[in-house]
């Protein structure tokens, strides 16, 4: 059985639309419009036991909302959806023990207190007993390197080493499930480097199931074999990180190097003329006629150089977000 | 390291090292803001002065309309000038008890700022948490404030003309302090609650407090009010957090009464835990965790 199984998942926001000026402010006291936002339209998606699957998708995509819902932050507005076999906006206390959320952009820890503190209160929270609780916390503290900070106020740390407290907090109680929204936001590189390393370390040694959304492609292909794009609030795209290229780009990047000379005038004619420093020359070029196009090129011209490539990750992600929306 | 086992299940030991957790997490807290909370403690003593002046003043006056001295058989509501005196003194410490500086307008910024989800997403009762913490910012108050208190008690011992009330009253007293505790908390969480729905609750607050203020015997005693006015502010709640408890330790509730009117303040207290449990319990279906 799929530990997180998701089907036509719906959640509509009724927003108010506020009109400009004073005038509307006014007439909005008495008569109000909202409009209906679909933030998820119906996703389907099951994961099994120990995937570690990322989230991609442009902002206002149904990712966080996604996250939300299969936290029990939120409570949807159609559809179904059950982790460990729990509902999670039931909100029971045997499900919330056994998982985690970690938002970039949000604290769990006390602000003015040692970290410590809020550890020893999941501990309690949590009712994890006090070996296994030491245990953990010396682990974690050791992979993420830490130690030393444990006892200084969460206020005084820097944004990376806090994100390793949350971390830390998130997982005191060893959680089967973890959900990080966006766990690197806002790191410089190499933060989120030790992040990333982290991750996969533990999601390797531990095996258990996490679900990252996450802007930073890096963090992505660092991490997951499976990538499950939204957008619109649709499943647009399940699968392996290279079949996105297969599945969305019809292209390959053709870069010539000519022997010196004059460039020809009628280069367009081989595909798409994407940058030129003559001699060098990149083409794109419709999948199926590379072969041909490359023979016709080699006969015509006197070149030096030939690579063949796929067009980067990122390009073809961004293409694929501008079509959906 | 290897795949997690379950945890323990939480038993009735378990549920009290929670509980008392909080309470001293809640307590590092305030002694990480101890500057700031010495002198708020400190700065409680202030009005009491500008009372007895003021109430000194009134009692003169009205003394010097009838022509004569000011004496102790001259009385305001009810209330002869060391009773008044009293009154407030006990009103401080009934305030102590029943007010929740920040309580509702706190709810209000973690609805908004989307920080309730941690209570969502951890196995922990947002409403027994923030009692809890309420708790732990109540002890250390009056762990500060207690000394002061004394002092100022023994410096005004004077004004209790009556000495000190019979035993049951003074556990009825208590009791009402307790209770005046428990209805301040769930009245001002039940408002915060509100933010489920209109997400801006400071101006609401504000009326409350405002009339809090007066309908509480905060700022006079309740009896001072005009017959028709006073059966209907004795109908509210409000009463319990100020007038109530020192009404109680005075003696003004006739002693057959005073049952009937604790049952009554348990009512209320009931309605005020259902109330906010029932709009939490709404509330969070209809949130949207909003901000990320």
């Amino acid at each position: 059985m799929a530990i997180i199984d998701v089907q036509e998942l719906t959640k509509s926001y009724r927003v108010y639309r506020k009109r400009e000026g004073l005038m509307e402010g006014v007439r909005g006291l008495f008569h109000r419009d909202y409009t209906e936002v679909e933030a998820v339209r119906g996703i389907n998606l099951r994961v099994e036991a120990g995937e570690f699957v990322a989230f991609l998708g442009p902002n206002g995509a149904g990712k966080t909302t996604t996250l939300k819902l299969l936290s029990g932050v939120i409570n949807p507005t159609g559809g179904t959806a059950t982790v460990m076999g729990f509902v999670p906006w039931q909100r029971q206390n045997e499900y919330r023990r056994r998982f985690a959320l970690v938002m970039g952009q949000k604290n769990q820890l006390w602000w003015d207190l040692p970290a410590q503190e809020s550890y020893r209160l999941h501990q309690q929270i949590y009712g994890v007993p006090a070996d296994r609780f030491q245990k953990t916390l010396d682990e974690l503290t050791d992979l993420l390197e830490v130690k030393d900070l444990l006892g200084q106020p969460v206020r005084e740390l820097s944004l990376g080493e806090r994100m390793k407290m949350e971390l830390i907090a998130a997982l005191l109680h060893s959680p089967e499930v973890l959900f990080l929204d966006e766990p690197t936001i806002g790191l410089d590189v190499i933060a989120q480097h030790n992040i990333q390393r982290f991750l996969r370390f533990y999601q390797e040694q531990r095996k258990i199931t996490i679900l990252l959304t996450s802007h930073y492609m890096k963090d992505v292909a660092a991490l997951c074999k499976r990538v499950v794009i939204v957008a619109g609030g649709l499943v647009q795209y399940d699968g392996s990180l290279a079949g996105i290229i297969d599945k969305f780009s019809g292209k390959k990047i053709v870069t010539l190097q000519f022997a010196d000379g004059d460039r020809p005038a009628d280069l367009d004619r081989l595909g798409t003329l994407l940058d030129t420093h003559w001699p060098k020359v990149k083409i794109g070029i419709t999948r199926a006629d590379v072969p041909r196009v490359l023979a016709e090129t080699l006969r015509d011209y006197a070149i030096e150089d030939v690579s063949v490539e796929d067009p980067p990750l990122e390009d073809v992600i961004a293409d694929l977000f501008h079509q959906v929306s | 390291m290897s795949l997690a086992s379950h945890l323990p299940p939480i038993g009735i030991g378990q549920r009290l090292r929670i509980w008392s957790i909080i309470v001293r997490t809640g307590l590092s807290e305030r002694i990480a803001y101890r500057g700031d909370f010495a002198l708020g403690t400190l700065m409680r003593f202030l009005p009491i002065i500008t009372q007895i002046f003021l109430w000194g003043a009134i009692f003169n006056a009205v003394a010097s309309d009838a022509g004569a001295e000011r004496d102790d058989s001259q009385r305001i509501g009810g209330f002869n000038f060391p009773d008044m005196v009293a009154y407030f003194l006990l009103t401080m410490i009934a305030r102590a008890f029943s007010s929740m500086p920040g309580l509702a307008s706190g709810i209000a910024s973690q609805v908004r700022q989307g920080e309730i989800k941690k209570y969502l997403i951890q196995p922990i009762d947002l409403i027994g948490f923030l009692l809890l913490s309420r708790i732990s910012h109540k002890l250390a108050y009056y762990v500060v404030a207690t000394l002061p208190f004394a002092f100022v008690f023994f410096l005004c011992r004077g004004f209790f003309v009556a000495g000190f009330p019979p035993p049951h009253v003074f556990v009825a007293f208590l009791g009402s302090l307790l209770m005046g505790f428990l209805i301040g908390f769930f009245l001002e969480a039940s408002i915060g609650m509100i933010s489920f729905w209109l997400l801006e609750v400071n101006s609401l607050l504000l009326i409350f407090m405002l009339f809090s203020f007066f309908l509480s015997g905060h700022m006079f005693p309740l009896t001072l009010l005009p017959e028709s006015v006073a059966s209907v502010v004795n109908l509210l709640p409000l009463k319990y957090l100020a007038y109530f408890p020192a009404a109680v330790f005075l003696n003004k509730i006739p002693e057959d009464e005073l049952a009937t009117e604790m049952l009554i303040e348990a009512a209320w207290l009931t309605f005020f835990i259902v109330a906010c449990r029932f709009m939490y319990s709404r509330g969070i279906r209809r949130y949207s965790g909003f901000g990320g």
